[in-house]
């Protein structure tokens, strides 16, 4: 039988009139089947390497005639090439066996078909074509070299060729495929072809490729077939028609009524395709599809498939929202089905349904909570997953469903399944209040600790975003909060160091009272020599380091921390916080000094500290919490001579191999200190040893050079708005480049900040002017003073850029800022604004039971407001959404007359809209002009017809019934409703939602 | 809607692709890639669907085979699993107990049956047995029309002229 098989494919190859012959025999072009196929199909004996095949054929030739005949034809090459075409499984088997190498097997075959793909027979083209197909769809090459020889193929009369050449064509054709033009023709022939196979394959691929020509082109067709008496082609054609609609919105002019007579069809088929457009459809913009209700209501009701139920009630859930008569009528069948079906998919849409549109109506929510719940404790994963997806959308209005289930989510924290786990983190995240939030968070990082890096971190985060969101809005206890964040940076996989060292620097920034709380936990980190070896920790201790330079005097114990910054492994940091590691060291090591010297000299009666005690005393009235709390913390650590002398040689020891470092930002740093080292050593130091006389002398020098560098340091960073620079004026005679074209070569490489709430301008950056400037102190101590009093005058003039808190108040604790009479009043002013916070921030929410009052969280107004998200949700008013609101709301009037006209004319149906309702009963005699109406579709219109005029009579009374049924309680209404499930009595639907049907 | 259809073997190779939605080339080799790194690596009893660009992939794992949909975030992911197993079934009935060397040999017999399954990205027709019957009257007209012109006395005609 191969062997025969093969002669005849000779034959076929060699005589293209024979092939001419064949064409004759058989008109229908499905029964024409190219014999390359039936080779492929039929011969699993024969072998199909091309070895194999060249043997049995050089047998079969052992005729004279076929010899004679091979023999003539060797000279074509498109023979050899038919003759020899490797098939698909040739291509196939050859890939799997190819000992080439898969890349070279590949572009030999891809080599091998485009030589093919040019012939002229069809057969061998097709196969090509196949072959093509495969290599394109799973070896992703390109084939749009094909796209022509495609169109070729499809021109064939033979439903195999067509078939290969539409799956070639739905594979690679794109809107910009530039033969996209010539195949309308190709599909037009098909569209109209009598096999309704071919019209199913071209329906496939005008779903697939269509692009606004095609759509238009082809709309006439697409609406014959909506109406086709073959189910299989007329339910393609619903669902295509989707497309169709998506690129051409006219087209929903001639097509819309079609596809709502569809609606009504008994057949399961054709009403899931129309359901599924519909609920496409609905997607996008579902107030033009509200006249549809009343079928879609129906459905529901009668539908006995689950898959159609399904679309429908995702219909009903884009609906219901934008009509609350119409949610009041369907939430109750909704949770009938929801009590009967046996379904899980179509249990779950009802509980999504109700849980998404209907979440007012307490009974169908709780029937819904109590299927969730079933899907919560449900052994099958999915079902758990869809379960807890319910469960996020309900948590939006009804938290307490999430509270109810509480244990259930907690313990899914730890299932296997990460979906299920990521899912069950956000519904827990949702659940944190101010109440529970110590609670939660203590249980999540307990769960952190145990579980995968990646959900370690997963929880960290949304801890972390939880917890920071609206500037803290839930956290009250920040002595907590800070200790949690240090608790969450030691965790093993912790990874969340960049947002955690945000927190440290921002809440130190905002929140005054927790900065001592702050200090401590950063001690903690710093003093751990373990931690240094973790680099993803390197940004907390960045920050720690950062915080305890700045808020060193809340420390219990400043040399602690010069040891801990100064600690041999810190080697191991990356250079840039290194260089904060500095000068944070910088900063503790003159508030040691400061104390030992400046306070403890002031003490023994030096007399030039005397001025500046009486500026304490004054700031001891502003700022009396802080200043007392400071001085129990500085008296707890006793700073003596010896212990600073200790100090010096630690900072030389530990820093002088840092001259030499290749950071120059870290070698600047170092060279600073140890520059201000060898100052303080060569005067501080000797006059420790010496005699009282001398010392107080040099002394002098010593605590002026101190408490100026202090000064410079005690300066407090606040938070600075974004917008701030944008609020300073212009001054006069200002002339700005406008072209800064050039600013951008220069600046080209440098990173913008990133987008945070704040601009924290870099601590270090800041600190690096100051400390440029101590060298200068030297030389001009009265510099810096004027300076200071600069920036207060400043202040003073723009004080709307700086922030309202009274961090003047931390600022006098050792040195006021300048001698400013003004500022006292200023304070008077920041001390009221921080009342006024302080009242906004606690009254709505302190709770009784709160042992200790939230702390004030400093905010600048205008950028701490969350940006409201501007993204409204504009219904569609696209071309689509119009032209469907013109069919259904313009034109339940011309649908009685739906059998007159069905080419749309929109100037036509204006006039008719004015004249619709008086003439509806004359219209109903105007004889068809048989444009393509069938008897059903008169029957059906007269129906709609009587219904309308039904609703025209129950108009008058409908303000009245409309009363009524605000008034009359559920159940009555729904009996009334069951009655007329019967679906000819439509009028109890209709009266309910009157304007449905108008 | 469906937005594509893949068919990945468990060591990674693609068996199947059909897409819904325009994606070019670049993009599809890319969706694949993504997606088995994302499907191949979960374990078995987890559950079947993964959230992936802000669309939801449902995939289900037969013998070697994963079979995978790509769907929008609000459409019914158990109906997705039901069309897969759909699928499957109606694959089984008319291979006869399917393996994955069927759908290797047999590529576009695949597409042909997912064809009358799915259009446009949605479910065409629930009934395996219609499916069979349909692809199978498809086929039929294709042996008809074989059976004639390679009956002997066809041959033969083809041959004397």
């Amino acid at each position: 039988m191969s062997s025969s098989s093969v002669v005849s494919l000779i034959k076929v190859k060699q005589n293209p009139k024979r092939k001419k012959n064949t064409k004759n025999a058989l008109p229908s072009p499905i029964q024409n089947f190219p014999r390359k196929f039936h080779l492929f199909y039929q011969s699993p004996t024969l072998k199909n390497l091309p070895n194999a095949k060249f043997h049995q054929i050089t047998l079969n030739n052992q005729t004279p005639k076929s010899l004679s005949l091979h023999k003539s034809q060797m000279s074509g090459p498109s023979l050899m090439d038919s003759l020899f075409q490797r098939t698909l499984e040739d291509l196939i088997k050859g890939l799997r066996q190819q000992l080439i190498g898969e890349q070279a097997f590949i572009s030999k075959a891809l080599e091998e078909i485009r030589k093919e793909i040019k012939s002229t027979d069809l057969s061998t083209k097709s196969t090509a074509l196949l072959k093509l197909c495969y290599l394109s769809n799973l070896h992703f090459h390109d084939m749009s070299f094909a796209a022509f020889h495609a169109l070729e193929v499809l021109s064939s009369p033979r439903f195999s060729h067509k078939k290969i050449a539409y799956h070639a064509i739905s594979l690679s054709f794109h809107d910009s495929t530039p033969v996209l033009l010539l195949i309308t023709n190709h599909l037009r022939k098909d569209l109209t072809s009598t096999n309704e196979f071919e019209v199913s394959l071209s329906l496939q691929c005008l779903s697939r490729i269509a692009n606004v020509d095609l759509a238009r082109d082809l709309t006439p067709e697409v609406f014959t077939l909506l109406s086709s008496n073959k189910l299989y082609v007329r339910k393609r054609a619903v669902a295509v028609v989707l497309r169709v609609f998506e690129k051409y919105p006219d087209s929903v002019r001639v097509c819309f009524k079609r596809l709502v007579e569809n609606l009504e069809n008994y057949d399961p088929q054709i009403l899931s395709a129309v359901v599924g457009v519909f609920s496409e459809l609905a997607c996008k913009d579902p107030r033009s599809y509200l006249p549809l209700a009343p079928e879609f209501y129906k459905i529901l009701v009668d539908s006995k498939s689950n898959w159609i139920s399904i679309k429908v009630l995702k219909i009903f859930a884009k609906l219901a929202p934008l009509e609350p008569r119409l949610a009041n009528r369907v939430v109750e069948p909704i949770c009938d089905l929801m009590r009967k079906t046996g379904a899980k998919s179509l249990l779950f849409e009802c509980v999504r349904t109700v849980v998404t549109s209907f979440s007012e109506y307490e009974s169908a929510v709780r029937l819904a909570v109590e299927k969730i719940r079933e899907f919560l404790v449900d052994e099958d994963p999915n079902l758990k997953y869809l379960g807890l997806h319910a469960l996020s959308i309900v948590a939006s209005k009804h938290l307490w469903v999430v509270s109810e289930n509480k244990e259930v989510l907690i313990k899914s924290l730890s299932d296997p399944d990460p979906n299920i786990k990521i899912e069950s983190l956000r519904l827990v995240m949702a659940m944190v209040s101010e109440h529970n939030v110590a609670e939660i968070s203590k249980v999540l990082v307990n769960y952190a600790l145990k579980s995968d890096p990646l959900f370690c971190n997963e929880i960290l985060g949304s801890i972390l975003s939880t917890c920071s969101r609206n500037v803290y809005e839930i956290i009250v206890d920040f002595d907590w909060y800070v200790s949690l964040l240090g608790e969450m940076s030691r965790i093993p996989h912790c990874q969340m160091g960049e947002e955690i060292e945000n927190q440290f620097i921002d809440i130190g920034l905002r929140v005054k009272d927790v900065r001592p709380e702050l200090v401590r936990v950063a001690r903690d980190l710093l003093i751990d020599p373990a931690l240094l070896g973790n680099s993803f920790l390197h940004r907390v201790l960045s920050a720690a380091a950062w915080v305890s330079g700045e808020y060193v005097e809340f420390s219990r114990n400043p040399l602690e921390f010069m040891e801990a910054l100064l600690q041999p492994r810190t080697s191991l940091l990356p250079p840039s916080i290194m260089a904060i590691y500095i000068q944070s060291a910088f900063k503790v090591l003159v508030f040691c000094l400061h104390t030992c010297f400046v306070r403890g000299g002031s003490t023994a009666g030096v007399s030039a500290s005397a001025s500046y005690e009486s500026f304490d005393d004054l700031s001891v009235e502003n700022g009396a919490d802080s200043t007392v709390a400071h001085g129990q913390t500085c008296t707890s650590a006793p700073i003596t001579n010896e212990s600073i002398v200790n100090l010096l040689k630690l900072v030389e020891l530990a820093l002088s191999p840092l001259l030499g470092s290749h950071d120059v930002e870290v070698q600047e740093r170092a060279r600073n200190l140890l520059g201000f080292v060898d100052l303080i050593k060569l005067e501080a130091l000797n006059s420790s040893g010496q005699e009282e006389n001398d010392s107080e002398r040099k002394g002098v020098e010593a605590t002026k050079i101190i408490r100026l560098v202090h000064d410079a340091f005690s300066k407090e960073l606040g938070p600075v708005s974004l917008t701030a620079q944008g609020k300073v004026p212009v001054p006069d005679g200002l002339t700005l480049n406008e072209n800064l074209g050039d600013l951008e070569t220069i600046c080209g490489d440098i990173e913008l900040p990133s987008s945070n709430t704040f601009s924290f301008g870099y601590p270090s950056e800041e600190k690096d002017v100051s400390s440029f400037s101590n060298l200068q102190i030297k030389e001009d101590s009265g510099q810096l003073n004027e300076s200071t009093s600069l920036l207060a005058e400043h202040r003073k003039r723009h004080g709307l850029y700086y922030l309202p808190s009274g961090k003047s108040e931390v600022i006098s604790n050792d040195y006021p800022p300048a001698n400013d009479p003004a500022l006292q009043g200023d304070n008077n002013d920041n001390a009221s604004d921080l009342v006024k916070l302080t009242a906004e921030s606690l009254v709505p929410k302190r709770k009784p039971n709160h042992s200790k009052p939230r702390p004030v969280v400093v905010k600048l107004d205008e950028v701490d407001e969350k940006p409201v998200a501007v993204k409204q949700l504009e219904s569609r008013d696209d071309s689509l959404s119009g032209a469907v609101r013109d069919i259904l709301f313009g034109s339940e009037d011309i649908l009685p007359t739906s059998s007159r006209s069905n080419l749309p004319n929109s100037n036509r149906k204006g006039k008719k809209k004015q004249h619709m309702i008086t003439q509806v009963e004359s219209k109903e005699n105007v004889v068809d002009d048989g444009n393509s109406s069938s008897r059903r579709r008169k029957d059906h219109s007269h129906g709609k017809e009587r219904r309308h005029r039904k609703k025209n009579a129950e108009e008058r009374n409908e303000t009245d019934r409309k009363e009524k049924e605000s008034s009359s309680n559920h159940p009555r209404r729904h009996k009334s409703r069951q009655r007329a499930e019967e679906p000819l009595k439509v009028p109890p639907q209709t009266s309910v939602i009157p304007d449905f049907l108008l | 809607m469906i937005h594509f259809v893949l068919l990945i073997s468990r060591q990674g190779k693609v068996r199947l692709t059909k897409w819904y939605s325009p994606y070019s080339q670049k993009e599809r080799t890319k969706v694949i890639r993504e997606l088995s790194g994302l499907i191949l690596t979960r374990g078995p009893k987890l559950c079947n669907f993964v959230e992936w660009r802000g669309l939801r992939v449902v995939y289900k794992r037969y013998a070697s085979l994963y079979f995978c949909m790509c769907i929008d975030e609000d459409d019914n992911e158990l109906e997705i699993l039901e069309i897969i197993h759909h699928y499957v079934e109606v694959l089984d009935r008319y291979f006869g107990s399917v393996c994955e060397l069927d759908l290797i040999y047999n590529f576009h017999k695949a597409y042909f049956i997912l064809d009358e399954l799915l259009i446009a990205g949605e479910l065409q027709e629930p009934s395996k047995r219609t499916v069979t019957r349909l692809v199978a009257a498809q086929d039929s007209l294709v042996e008809t029309a074989k059976e004639q012109t390679s009956s002997i006395t066809n041959i033969i005609a083809q041959a004397a002229k």
